[in-house]
């Protein structure tokens, strides 16, 4: 078995067909992931034991001739911001090095019901805080593409372990872009589901309000799936919505006759040429499928990232706090007092990227400052989803690119916050509307660089976003139209 | 420093100024479960075992506002006339400290459950009115336990099992003037709460706190001065004697031409001062921010009505009714309707005697003496109420003497026993039956012919031997009404 080559639906297939145990799998794929993971770095740690006993529930509901689920046998990496019991979850940060969380997240809960496989924990940014996962505790990942840049941030080991075929799909979670931009820097499909769709419990909380889980794949039709597999409402998420779940797989295959996509023009500034040029390409595929392209505008736009970057370190100032040297958390040694405890414990546990956000959101909270900067971003942020609203009365979807640059190299913006937070520019509007977005992959540059396409459409719309996707990548759109 | 209110300020300094204080009233909630998880909020387990993901704030858990902790809060707002917000909003209070796992409190801020209301208090009898602030919902912390441990001296140890208990904040406004006001209005507050059952209030275990914000002002002024918030009443007592200290240390504070400093105050019961806590220790920016986890609590007005509909009659309504309806004194029905249980062994114990003045005297008399005696609440009363009302009812109907029926009373407090088991197995029974008393009668002035020619010419007063001759004979049995109606009519033949 090529497991860089399984898809969800043949291995289905292979398992009911006995062709292959979803033992033997697991064992092909943990022995593939813990050889490949020098070349990336992509897992922090694997979870064998956990896989197996999957694999031997499978295998067992094959036997009795019972549906062994819709991910069964699904090799799958989960980004370790997502807590799993009984397996070390560390959010990539030196203070929760030996956490064992004694609960499971409710996907992983759903997904291994649906007959996944964890093989590991995926490394990601610390706290899912970057977009190059260069800030996590346990090394910088390698972009499978080209080991010497960044796979993306902050779920870059769920991309790279996509990518390079060590899992069939992965489990990751975005803020601001999280699982759409390493998607598209490593060349795999990424989805960011409608805030709500997924449930956030077991989800580590980076900024409450914008925090998502979702899936990685190498094709569409996969990371519907896995979406399917996870998505509706949890009892243990207020925030989790009551709609219904529909079957993404069974709204694809219906072409893109009369589709109206709108490309904002804010979004087309500034874009590396080569950039720009797949994603021109990229939209002349649609249009050949029978997509009406129009531009539109959202001109909120210009104060997203400013908007984004208030409050989402605000809210991890808070969901941070809790990391206090006091129970789960590493403690400073022989601390002399309480505060000093909580400074060192902090100080010494805290990587660089999770200190600047802690300070700015506890600014922009603080007595006095709190109307200008977190109501102000708020409001914004009202006007922002207002311009999603007003675009989808015109329009069916909107179609961007995923970040203005591919992957860069290892180093080259770490120094540089400012430079590495407008990465985020194309990805962060669609966290701050709650609306669906995913990356698809749309070609290469010159120097073999994987660029990403991103599709977005109105709340609980995945249907139509995949239904897009799914004919893009039937079309041949991902090899580069 | 001396540590009694009156060694700081004389009565007629203390009299030129004015105090100013208002009410923090925190109140546990009488869920079974915790505000945003399942776990039991039951008091006393072993530390740190009704928890779970949610409560203990682990990475990655989500609260779920319970329900219950809502019905509860907003009836509490209702029974003090409070307006309840149709959305209203959680949020984040952040600060550390080891007791508070999430490093958050969840409570609320800028739209807190309901607002406006008040509470009316008697005093010196008349009506005051105090306003109600706001009344809004809040997480426990859990308890820090820096005592009673082998290595108490270096450690502090946490139980996290209080965390997560369903509170609610009811803040007054600065409207008592006095620490009795203080008292008066806690008193309705509480009774108003526990007739609801939205707490037990029980003190001891922390279910009803209060903290004062306390300052003075000279007679007259229209400013208020700097506040001090008194921390630590952990009863009504101190809540008293707290205020009364503080006040004279803010008049002694003024009149040495001193400022009064606006700061955290805690009260140290075994001394009976306030101490001042560290500037350090309160110096906080909570960094309000609306709960992300949480979406707005809204509240539909069919909802609201469902709520007020199944409320209890309150202690102010069930006073007024008494008054009315039973003909008692204002001061009898307070004392009646101090707690719900009272208030229905009275009812009922009126309802079956069809005498209620007698009952609440009965009530209020003979049974709390008893009760008292013995240290037990009226539940646990061995007279239950309609036996105590049938036993008023056999004195209403003659059967039974006012004398006859304490000793009656008395025996069934002792035995449980029905009334009229103890009358008729004892032959208490009353002799009304004028054939009866008549012959006792006429037997008793034919044996005492020179006490009836007493009486004849003039010497009234022996009547009195008379009657205790027939009651002698019937052994206190014989109605005296009856005795003396006929004793008057035969000797005045």
């Amino acid at each position: 078995m090529d497991i860089a080559q399984l898809t969800l639906d043949r291995i289905r297939e292979d398992l009911i067909a006995r062709r292959y145990s979803a033992a033997e799998l697991a064992t092909e794929a943990l022995r593939l992931a813990e050889a490949e993971n020098p070349k990336t770095n992509a897992y922090i740690h694997f979870c064998p034991e956990r896989a197996l006993d999957a694999a031997r529930r499978v295998d067992g509901k094959i036997a009795n001739g019972e549906d062994p689920g819709a991910l069964a046998g699904a090799a799958v990496a989960v980004k370790d911001v997502i807590v799993t019991k009984d397996v070390r979850t560390t959010c990539g940060s030196r203070l929760l090095a030996n956490y064992i969380p004694p609960y499971d997240a409710t996907a992983v809960i759903r997904m291994e019901r649906a007959g996944a496989m964890i093989l590991g924990k995926a490394n990601c940014d610390e706290f899912a805080m970057g977009s190059s996962n260069e800030n996590s505790a346990f090394g910088a990942v390698r972009n499978p593409v080209d080991p010497e840049r960044v796979p993306g941030g902050s779920s870059g080991g769920p991309a790279a372990a996509v990518a390079q075929g060590t899992a069939v799909v992965s489990l990751g979670s975005d803020t601001g872009g999280s699982i759409r931009q390493p998607a598209s820097f490593c060349g795999v499909v990424g989805v960011t589901p409608t805030y709500g769709r997924v449930s956030r419990y077991g989800l580590v909380a980076f900024a409450s309000s914008l925090d998502h889980i979702g899936p990685f794949a190498r094709t569409v039709s996969d990371a519907a799936a896995l979406l399917h597999a996870i998505a509706g409402r949890d009892e243990m998420d207020s925030t989790s919505a009551f709609a219904p779940v529909p079957d993404y797989r069974a709204g694809m295959n219906g072409g893109l006759r009369g589709v109206k996509l709108g490309l904002p023009r804010e979004y087309f500034k500034g874009l590396a040429s080569e950039t720009g040029n797949r994603i021109e390409a990229g939209v002349g595929l649609l249009k050949k499928l029978g997509c009406e392209v129009r531009e539109i505008s959202l001109p909120a736009t210009d104060y997203a990232i400013a908007c984004y970057y208030i409050i989402c370190t605000a809210e991890a100032s808070s969901n941070l706090a809790r990391y206090d040297g006091v129970r789960y958390t590493t403690r400073s040694a022989s601390p002399p007092n309480l505060i000093d405890m909580y400074r060192a414990s902090r100080g010494e546990g805290f990587g660089a990227e999770c200190k600047r956000r802690i300070m700015l959101g506890t600014y922009v909270l603080s007595a006095g400052y709190y109307d200008a900067y977190y109501l102000k971003a708020q409001k914004v942020r009202a006007l922002i989803a207002r311009d999603f609203q007003q675009a989808f009365e015109k329009v069916d979807a909107i179609v961007t690119p995923v970040s203005p640059f591919p992957a860069f190299k290892i180093g080259e913006k770490i120094d540089d916050p400012m430079e590495m937070y407008l990465s985020d520019i194309y990805t962060i509007t669609g966290d701050l509307a709650g609306i669906p977005c995913m990356s698809v992959p749309c070609g290469k540059t010159a120097a073999g660089l994987p660029v990403g396409m991103q599709i977005l459409t109105n709340h609980f719309d995945e249907p139509g976003m995949f239904r897009i996707a799914d004919a893009y990548e039937r079309a041949g759109g991902f090899a580069g139209a | 420093m001396a540590s009694r209110a009156d060694v700081l300020a004389s009565a007629e300094v203390l009299d030129k100024y004015e105090p100013v204080i208002g009410l923090e009233v925190h109140v546990q909630l009488a869920t079974r479960t915790k505000i945003f998880c399942g776990c039991p909020t039951s008091f006393g387990a072993p530390p740190n075992t009704n928890v779970c993901p949610v409560c203990l704030g682990l990475p990655g858990a989500l609260p779920v506002l319970n329900e219950r902790a809502v019905e509860l809060a907003a009836q509490a707002a209702l029974a003090l006339s409070c307006r309840v917000n149709a959305v209203s909003r959680l949020a984040r209070k952040n600060y550390f400290y080891p007791d508070l796992p999430k490093g958050y409190q969840i409570s609320q801020y800028e739209s807190p459950l309901a607002e406006h209301g008040f509470i009316d208090i008697r005093i010196n009898d008349a009506v005051k009115r105090i306003g109600v602030t706001r009344v809004h919902m809040e997480d426990d912390a859990g308890k820090s336990l820096h005592e009673g441990f082998r290595d108490s001296e270096r450690y502090t140890y946490v139980d996290l099992n209080r965390c997560g208990a369903p509170l609610i904040e009811i803040v007054s406004e600065p409207d008592m003037r006095s620490s009795e006001e203080a008292y008066a209005y806690l008193t309705e507050l509480k009774q108003r709460l526990q007739y609801l059952q939205v707490s037990t209030c029980d003190m001891e275990k922390g279910h009803l706190r209060c903290d004062a914000n306390v300052s003075v002002r000279l007679r007259g002024a229209e400013k208020f001065g700097a506040k001090a918030e008194v921390k630590n009443l952990n009863s009504f007592r101190f809540l008293r004697m707290a205020l009364d200290y503080e006040i004279a240390r803010q008049v002694a504070v003024i009149e040495d031409g001193g400022t009064v400093s606006q700061e955290t105050r805690l009260y140290d019961a075994q001394n009976n001062i306030t101490v001042g806590m560290r500037s350090k220790e309160h110096a906080h920016d909570y960094r309000y921010f609306p709960e992300p986890d949480l979406l707005p609590l809204q509240i539909g007005d069919c909802w609201l009505e469902g709520l007020r509909n199944a409320m209890p009659e309150l202690p102010g309504e069930k006073r007024a009714r008494f008054v009315q309806s039973y003909g008692l004194r204002e001061y009898d029905a307070e004392v009646l309707t101090q707690t719900q249980e009272l208030a229905a062994y009275f009812e009922k114990a009126a309802t079956v005697s069809r005498n209620p003045v007698e009952a609440s005297k009965w009530v209020q008399g003979d049974l709390m003496a008893l009760l008292n005696a013995q240290g037990k609440p009226i539940a646990e009363s061995p007279v239950a109420p309609e036996q105590l009302g049938e036993l008023l009812a056999l004195v209403s109907k003659g059967e039974l003497s006012g004398k006859m029926a304490k000793q009656v009373f008395a025996r069934m407090f002792a035995t449980g026993a029905a009334a009229r088991e103890i009358v008729e197995r004892e032959g208490m029974r009353q002799i009304s039956d004028a054939g009866e008393i008549e012959k006792i009668v006429d037997d008793v002035l034919a044996r005492n012919p020179k006490q009836v020619e007493q009486y004849r010419s003039g010497k009234t007063a022996v009547a009195a031997f008379f009657v205790g001759q027939v009651m002698k004979a019937t052994r206190g049995q014989a109605n005296p009404q009856a005795v003396n109606d006929l004793l008057k009519q035969k000797l005045g033949r």
